[in-house]
């Protein structure tokens, strides 16, 4: 295989790693207020996300920083095409991290409401604006001869694009409710397993019409098989919940992710940002690349190093693998 | 303002900010870590809770370095996309890397080490301290490596087809001379900036008689590691100087307001005057030293702003490649003259540590700015210095910026940067303030082992 395409592949898993891994926060942090009525309700959500959201969230950094290395093109492109839409999602991740780590540091009611009403902004806003950036991405853009983006900030809100965006909020939102069933226990893992019934069918609904628009409009014969398949793991996702299998559930809800994921990419592949404005303007994995020099390099480095990191992640989350409930916050 | 001088302040402005948090995480990790390693040691209980105040602050200030470090990844792209279509190919790869190998250690041990107090094994506990310290070494390493490369590129080629930088060889541009002299400076004054902190929240509670069994290790372990580190950054500075003047001549030259090259030359301490090689109304001089710093011989030549300026035209085609010389000649003096000021400050507390005098205790709190002062003047000087361009003798900054980025879209985000950055200023230093006053918990709470779950939040 072309070093281009494993890297194209390798970018593909790590947005992957982190639409799974972080779109559980994101839906632990939108669904605050329903899920938790009173502060030490949410003081459990918070905690069944404390020790690692921090870690999830890299996986976004490391995509970037490994857009940069293996396609310098696409990371200029984009960044400085969706110049405003990234400003919100910069500023929103930046409330959000803050609202996590000071939101307990002092006891008034006041203080903690102004931090919630962050925490719950902070993952509502990319969770919608990561789904419009993609169907962006996935659709095509105006991109000229030098590879500048040419459209303005509007072009971005087009029909296609809102509907993915409202996708993956939707899935965001019931990956994290299933979360919440999966970790914690008493009222909470019930309050739960009923909201994430009722998310899962608005999921489906819009899933299902942004998936198919995907697939008639830039869909090729395999992603068939991936769009039945998300749509199978989420109805997969509400048959366990209603078994009370949320492990299971947890799995699907991410299966479903991470199926739309791969839909998105291999729809696009080999390009990696399409221009609408003329074909031979598209960004590809070729003419976007680095050298096979640097590829090589980070090849090697990533072969080495990301098992590593899987491994003690992984580690991480076993280590925090018990269920909590209200009994286990102790009195401020 | 056009829109280039917009997005110089956007990223002056952010990462400079972004750098008042790094140091002190930097230098706190390991202060905590060794806390941490003398509590399992020992098993003494002061240190223990040390251990957990200090971590208290170390996390109130880790807060905003992550929050404001996302940023930097991203805006290169957004407003520099030209930069980073330039040196993607070499550029990309460090910072690719410090992603992989010092973000997830840093953010993934420090999850289990502020929610694994009863859930580890103590000295697995500690050791999860030490990762994420070692976290933040490595992600020091891996951006000076980027930002030396700018500084003095190495291991590339220019391809000829496309007009960009290349990657040919990368351990050179791990072993950039740069960057090697650079890395130990950033990161000896990261541990100034850790440890200062700890003096001047330790003094403040001793003065007040409070704490003594904790504030007391915890002095004279900041003390040691200050006067240490501050020694390590005179000598690493010193050696950055020489080859700075060998690759970036005319830096040295601002660094000085040299207009002519002379040889011996005079550092002056400090100078009233315009600065502009014409009107120096006065001036306390230090015959020699500044030969001595630039080339590491007392009678040393040192190359004058005017004749670098002709050789850089004779280069480079004609243009002005002069520095703004006020700013690189005053941020070099206040970034030294800071420094050393702290170091002043724990060889007094050093000395005077069994007969404490009240105005040492007042010294040592006033102490707490001085490295975050001389660490944002070393990055103005080093950064502003390099002007006009952005790879020294490849790339002019003018030519970084992203050509389709409106001047009012920058300004928009410079904005918003700047008043969220200046709010999240005021609350971090709120809390950074009553968690230092407060002071450690008294004795640790006897039903800690009940407890199924330690909550942070
Ligand atoms: C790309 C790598 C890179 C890295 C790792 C750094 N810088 Fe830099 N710096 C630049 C790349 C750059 C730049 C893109 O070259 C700038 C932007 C505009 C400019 O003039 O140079 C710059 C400018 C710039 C300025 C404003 C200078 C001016 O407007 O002329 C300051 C104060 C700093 N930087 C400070 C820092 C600090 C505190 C850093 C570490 C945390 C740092 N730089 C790392
Ligand atoms: C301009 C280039 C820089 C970029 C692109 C950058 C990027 C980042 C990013 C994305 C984070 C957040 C990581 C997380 O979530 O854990 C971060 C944090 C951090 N960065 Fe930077 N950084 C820059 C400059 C520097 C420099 C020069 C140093 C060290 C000398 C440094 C040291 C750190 C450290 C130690 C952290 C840990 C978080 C904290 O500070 O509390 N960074 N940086
Ligand atoms: C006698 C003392 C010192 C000398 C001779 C010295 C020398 C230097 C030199 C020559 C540079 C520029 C390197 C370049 O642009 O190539 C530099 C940069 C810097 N200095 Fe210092 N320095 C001293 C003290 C300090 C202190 C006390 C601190 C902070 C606590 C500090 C923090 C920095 C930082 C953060 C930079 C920018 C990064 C870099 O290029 O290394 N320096 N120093």
């Amino acid at each position: 295989m072309e070093l281009t395409t494993v890297w194209f592949l390798l970018i593909a898993v790590l947005w992957t790693g982190y639409f799974f891994l972080e779109g559980f926060d994101f839906g632990v942090g939108m669904l605050l207020p329903i899920l938790g009525r009173d502060d030490t309700e949410r003081r459990v959500l918070i905690n069944t996300i404390g020790p690692v959201w921090d870690g999830n969230e890299v996986w976004l950094l490391v995509a970037g920083g490994a857009t940069f290395a293996a396609f310098p093109e696409w990371y200029a492109t984009l960044f400085s095409g969706f110049y405003l839409p990234l400003l919100i999602i910069l500023v929103a991740l930046i409330v959000r991290g803050v609202a996590f780590e000071y939101r307990g540091k002092r006891a008034s009611a006041r203080w903690k409401r102004a931090w919630d009403v962050g925490i719950v902004a902070g993952s509502f806003v990319p969770a919608l604006l990561w789904g419009v950036a993609f169907a962006n991405i996935v659709r095509g853009v105006p991109i000229d001869a030098r590879a500048e983006y040419t459209g303005t900030f509007f072009t971005l809100l087009n029909p296609y694009a809102l509907l993915g965006g409202l996708a993956t909020l939707t899935l965001f939102g019931l990956h994290g409710t299933v979360f919440v069933a999966l970790k914690t226990h008493g009222e909470i893992r019930e309050r739960a397993r009923s909201l994430a019934v009722r998310v899962a069918a608005a999921t489906i609904v819009i899933g299902a019409a942004f998936l198919l628009w995907t697939q008639v409009t830039v869909g090729k014969p395999v992603t068939w098989a991936t769009v039945v398949g998300a749509a199978v793991a989420l109805v997969a996702t509400v048959v366990a919940i209603r078994a009370g299998r949320e492990g299971w559930a947890f799995l699907a809800s991410g299966a479903a992710i991470v199926l739309a994921v791969v839909t998105l990419f291999t729809a696009l592949f080999p390009n990696v940002m399409p221009s609408t404005t003329a074909d031979t303007y598209s960004l590809t994995t070729t003419n976007a690349s680095s050298t096979p020099y640097t590829l090589e390099i980070m090849t090697w480095v990533a072969a080495i190093f990301t098992p590593l990191v899987v491994l003690y992640q992984s580690w991480s989350y076993w280590v925090f693998r018990k269920r909590i409930g209200t009994a286990d916050i102790p009195v401020a | 303002m056009d829109q280039l001088d917009i997005a110089r302040w956007q990223f002056g402005i952010t990462t400079v900010y972004h750098f008042i948090f790094v140091p002190i995480t930097i230098g706190l990790s390991v202060l905590v870590a060794i806390l941490e390693t003398a509590y399992v040691r020992t098993g003494k209980e002061h240190y223990k809770r040390a251990t957990k105040f200090w971590g208290k602050l170390f996390l109130i200030n880790f807060a905003l370095g992550v929050a404001t470090g996302i940023v930097q990844e991203f805006q290169f792209g957004m407003a520099w996309s030209d930069y980073s279509r330039y040196v993607g190919d070499i550029f990309g790869a460090p910072l690719a890397i410090e992603g992989l190998l010092a973000f997830f250690l840093e953010s993934t041990f420090l999850g289990l080490w502020i929610f694994g107090w009863d859930k580890l094994p103590k000295a697995i506990h500690a050791a999860c301290m030490w990762a994420a310290s070692i976290g933040t070494v490595l992600s020091a390493y891996f951006i000076l490596a980027a930002n030396s490369w700018m500084q003095h590129p190495v291991g590339y080629r220019i391809n000829a087809e496309t007009g960009r930088a290349e990657l040919v060889d990368f351990p050179a541009v791990l072993t950039n001379s740069t960057t090697l002299v650079t890395f130990p400076h950033v990161v000896l004054a990261a541990f100034m900036t850790g440890a200062a902190l700890m003096i001047g929240v330790a003094a403040w509670h001793l003065a007040r008689g409070r704490h003594a069994d904790v504030m007391r290790p915890s002095l004279k372990l900041g003390a040691w590691f200050l006067l240490v580190a501050s020694i390590g950054v005179v000598i690493s500075g010193d050696a950055q100087a020489k080859i700075m003047t060998e690759q970036q001549p005319m830096k040295m030259a601002a660094a000085e307001a040299l207009y002519d090259t002379v040889a011996p030359a005079s550092f002056s301490v400090f100078t009233i005057g315009s600065l502009d090689g014409r009107d120096e109304v006065f001036s306390i001089r230090v015959p020699r030293l500044l030969s001595y710093l630039a080339t590491g011989r007392w009678d040393g030549e040192v190359e004058g702003i005017n004749d670098v300026q002709r050789d850089s035209e004779a280069a480079y085609g004609p243009g002005d490649y002069r520095p703004v010389v006020p700013v690189t000649y005053w941020s070099f003096r206040l970034m030294i003259g800071f420094g050393l000021l702290a170091l002043a400050v724990s060889a007094a507390l050093l000395v005077f540590l069994r007969r404490p005098r009240p105005w040492l205790w007042k010294v040592a709190v006033w102490a707490i700015p001085l490295p975050i002062l001389a660490n944002s003047f070393g990055w103005i000087f080093t950064e502003m210095g390099r002007q006009p361009w952005v790879v020294h003798g490849l790339l002019r900054t003018a030519d970084g910026v992203s050509p389709n980025v409106p001047a009012a879209t920058i300004a928009t985000s410079l904005t918003v940067f700047t008043l969220l950055y200046g709010a999240l200023a005021v609350v971090e230093f709120g809390l950074m303030a009553k968690y230092a006053k407060a002071g450690p918990d008294e004795a640790a709470a006897p039903d800690d082992a009940e407890r199924p779950v330690a909550f942070a939040y």
